[in-house]
């Protein structure tokens, strides 16, 4: 693409759509708020018509037609099967239930273990106090897979997370299930601005899926302060369409998530 | 049972079921007692400085403002909070100067409208103490633990993570499979607020949209305060007793306050009010705008009716349920810096 071309898209709608394209239909999803909203939005009217949709704050199967800004948005329960609790769907999610559950984060290192608790200084006195779990950590525990989402820097995409508020593999094969966790459990796929990543089944570190249009294996490792995997033959992601952008626009009206 | 680990952050809220049982049995009684009260006299009965406090709702969602205003007229001290998702409510409780220590499931932050400034300034400049980490399963269920009458429950979160070891959890070999469990420690807050669509005197309460997790929350309270849209005749609660999601026999005061959630949301009845939480994410960046917007909303105001006059009365209202039901356009200051 020449520099003076600008796209029919922005990095947000490709993240939003690559995110959406990890979901199958007949399948459950834990969502957070932002894109991983747009995305399981966009999968239901797309692909996946019968994706049953959860949300911690309660809300179960929505229909949603507009995007909310809080999990616990009345938005959630649009055409729902249910309106129920915390508990109900943490036990959902521990007992089972749930095929995927989307993270995002501050922080995130080679095993996709994810930080979103502080930054700087010490937990006591922290330079950065970030929000903490949430229903992160739950959701990291015991959805069967997990997608994260999230920008990409080099300062983000570190050796080791100060902190594990979440865990992704934690030190590596096995390193879960030694700590309890339930078996087969873990991240799937991160997706940043930059490209697709997955986790290398033998030592469960980040590998390089595919890079988005435009963007180097270069820009990739630059961004990178760890060692990813990266194959001799990288796909690039394909971009979205201009239906796919419409429909973004059309869940969110306002551009909460997707922007203007 | 062997411990195979142990979290190091402060145990907050947790009593032997056994004393719980004792504190109910001289604090609690199912007699049917009228307990309508104001809002200044339910705080003052029944919120003491150094509480351990858990608002009901979601942050933005169902949060008794009625009863936050008031904790911050009184100014009420050293509260420790419960921070399930207290985002919007523990930020002005910051600001309002009613916080001494907080354990931490998600706070200091707004969902989509971004990080808080208020409680991220008190937390890094050390005027207010996380004293523990948990996950939000994690609260919810020490709250199931304490409505269930036993020390812990076991669940399978927070293992292998640092949200673990600053947590006041631990970790222990099942004995069942062999496998490690965590066991969260129950708690049963001091003081507990729930906001309601509508409840009668007794404190019978239904509640309308999703539960979170008020269920529990309330079941676990020792003392409990219900603010409520309007008070329905007992004859309405017994007629559709499937509706009931808190018996009154647990209530401690009813107070009646209509729009008592705003600027959260409110089921059915009113959206989040962007315009104010809007202007509290702005002023609230230095300490001279948070006490200029403390001192406008809640100590420039007697009372919650007055404090709605002030921001827009029924108009306000009337546009923010054409929100919720779609009618209306969605207008949020944060909105218009989104590129």
């Amino acid at each position: 693409m020449s520099k003076t071309e600008k796209p029919h898209y922005t990095q947000t709608h490709l993240m939003a759509v690559a995110a959406a394209r990890v979901l199958e239909n007949n399948k459950s999803v834990f969502v957070g708020t932002g894109l991983p909203m747009i995305a399981s939005m966009y999968a239901q009217r797309t692909h996946a018509p019968n994706l049953l949709i959860i949300f911690e704050a309660g809300a179960v199967g929505p229909q949603m037609r507009m995007l909310p800004i809080s999990v616990g948005d009345s938005r959630t329960t649009y055409r729902a099967i249910a309106a129920s609790s915390m508990h109900d769907n943490m036990s959902f999610a521990q007992a089972g239930w749930l095929d995927y559950g989307f993270l995002g984060g501050a922080q995130i290192d080679k095993f996709g273990n994810l930080n979103t608790t502080y930054i700087g200084g010490t937990w006591d006195r922290p330079k950065v106090r970030l929000p903490g779990s949430g229903g992160a950590n739950d959701v990291g525990s015991n959805c069967r897979h997990t997608i994260i989402i999230m920008r990409q820097e080099a300062q983000n995409f570190v050796d080791k997370v100060t902190f594990i508020t979440t865990p992704g593999y934690l030190d590596g094969p096995g390193a879960r299930e030694r700590a309890g966790l339930p078996a087969g459990s873990g991240p799937i796929k991160v997706i940043s601005q930059l490209g697709v990543y997955g986790f290398d089944e033998k030592t469960k570190m980040m590998k390089l899926e595919s890079t988005h249009p435009g963007v180097t294996i270069e820009q990739i490792v630059a961004n990178t302060s760890f060692k990813l995997i990266i194959p001799d033959k990288v796909p690039q992601t394909p971009p979205p369409t201009k239906q796919d952008v419409a429909l973004l626009r059309e869940l969110d009206p306002t551009g909460m998530a997707i922007g203007k | 049972m062997k411990v195979i680990d142990q979290g190091e952050g402060e145990l907050v809220g947790w009593h032997d079921p056994d004393e719980n049982r004792e504190w109910i049995r001289k604090n609690k009684s199912p007699a049917l007692v009228d307990k309508r009260m104001s809002i200044d006299e339910a705080v003052s009965k029944f919120v003491k400085d150094g509480d351990v406090l858990g608002m009901g709702g979601f942050g933005h969602i169902r949060v008794s403002f009625a009863g936050i205003y008031e904790m911050i007229r009184q100014k009420k001290k050293n509260l420790t909070v419960l921070g399930k998702t207290a985002v919007h409510d523990m930020d002005v409780l910051i600001g309002g100067g009613c916080v001494g220590k907080v354990e931490v499931a998600y706070s200091f932050g707004h969902e989509l409208r971004g990080l808080s400034s208020c409680g991220r300034r008190a937390v890094e400049s050390g005027r207010v103490k996380v004293v523990s980490e948990i996950s939000n399963g994690g609260f919810q269920w020490r709250y199931l633990g304490g409505m269930m009458g036993v020390p812990f429950v076991p669940c399978r979160m927070m293992q292998g993570s640092d949200t673990f070891r600053k947590s006041s959890a631990k970790i222990v070999e099942d004995p069942f499979t062999g496998k490690p469990i965590c066991l969260l420690p129950s708690c049963n807050p001091d003081v507990v607020f729930v906001h309601v669509p509508r409840c009668d005197k007794f404190g019978n309460c239904q509640i309308d949209g999703i539960l979170i997790e008020d269920f529990e929350l309330a079941r676990a309270a020792r003392r409990l305060i219900i603010t409520t849209e309007e008070i329905i005749d007992n004859e309405e609660i017994r007629k559709d007793p499937d509706q009931t999601k808190i018996p009154g026999f647990i209530v401690d005061a009813v107070v009646e306050v209509k729009y008592g959630a705003h600027p959260t949301l409110m089921p059915d009845k009113y959206y989040f009010d962007e315009e104010i939480i809007g202007e509290w994410l702005i002023m609230s960046k230095t300490d001279e705008g948070t006490e200029k917007w403390i001192d406008k909303y809640v100590h420039g105001t007697a009372n919650f009716e007055e404090y709605i006059k002030l921001i827009g009365g029924e108009a306000k209202m009337k546009y923010l349920y054409d929100v919720e039901h779609y009618k209306a356009e969605l207008k949020a200051p944060w909105l218009d810096k989104k590129k």
